[in-house]
């Protein structure tokens, strides 16, 4: 097992990644994809934190990160059948030909 | 730095960095399910069994075909259509034939078995489920019902509705 800030700093990397494939990329798709590599390197500190605690045999670490994986797949739930009805309303994934909000 | 620590960082965030730098989305798609992995051999190294197996299950089995899915589902016209097989068969027979084998190999030359048997059982897996049962009872209710409200939201936005047509331009 690593030192804490070595995880962390992977951890860093990964929403660091998330965060340029949001900002930079058209494809509604990509974009989620980096929503998911954000909340991946959330869940990593979650259990670095965990392990690297006072408490290691508390399992609210565990807990926690379990939690947010399972509001993680409610999101993209939605979020990818947000995609399917833009592209049945658009014919087209990418965000920035999406302009108006009236259905 | 731990030799299996850089390799894991390593992977992952070469993995992330194709997830979204490739231009194709399905080799993105195919990196994230790379980077998902990679995060989840992460957990392992941290001592967290079942998050890794949570990981695998949640992320990679449906979130990553989740994603796939719908990739398939919206391909637009710029979309260029593809013969579906690697083109010199040979390589992909090879590959497998090689993983093949090397499985095979693994299991007759095995050493000993006992050798990977844990000392005793997960007691942290079942103090985990007394928790969730007892003092976090309300928070897994609530996340249950979260994922059900999401799952029929899903199916309504997504519900093709007869006039949600593209219009005519």
């Amino acid at each position: 097992m690593a030192p804490l800030h070595q995880y962390l700093l992977l951890s860093l990397l990964l929403f660091g990644l998330g965060l340029a494939g949001v900002m930079t990329r058209r494809n509604g798709l990509i974009t989620l994809m980096g929503i998911e590599l954000m909340l991946n390197a959330a869940n990593l500190n979650f259990i670095a934190f965990w392990r690297h605690g006072p408490n290691p045999d508390a399992v609210e670490g565990v807990l926690l990160a379990m939690f947010a994986i399972g509001v993680a797949a409610a999101e993209v739930a939605v979020g990818l059948a947000l995609v399917i009805a833009i592209f049945r309303r658009f014919r087209t994934v990418n965000l920035d030909e999406v302009q108006e909000l009236k259905g | 730095m731990s030799a299996t620590f850089a390799i894991l960082a390593t992977w992952t965030v070469l993995a992330a960095l194709g997830a979204m730098a490739l231009r194709k989305p399905v080799h993105a798609a195919l990196s994230l399910v790379g980077a998902l992995m990679g995060v989840a051999f992460t957990y392992l190294n941290l001592g967290a069994e079942f998050i890794t197996a949570v990981q695998v299950l949640v992320y990679v089995g449906a979130v990553a075909i989740l994603i796939v899915f719908v990739l398939q589902l919206t391909r637009g016209e710029g979309v260029e259509g593809e013969s579906l097989a690697v083109q010199p068969a040979s390589l992909g027979l090879g590959i497998a034939l090689l993983v093949t084998g090397g499985l095979i190999a693994a299991v007759v030359f095995l050493p000993d078995w006992r050798a990977a048997w844990p000392e005793k059982g997960d007691v942290a897996l079942k103090r985990l489920g007394e928790v969730l049962m007892n003092r976090y009872v309300v928070a897994l209710e609530a996340i249950g019902l979260l994922l059900t409200i999401a799952m029929i939201g899903a199916v309504l936005i997504a519900l093709k509705r007869p006039d949600s047509q593209p219009p005519e331009s």
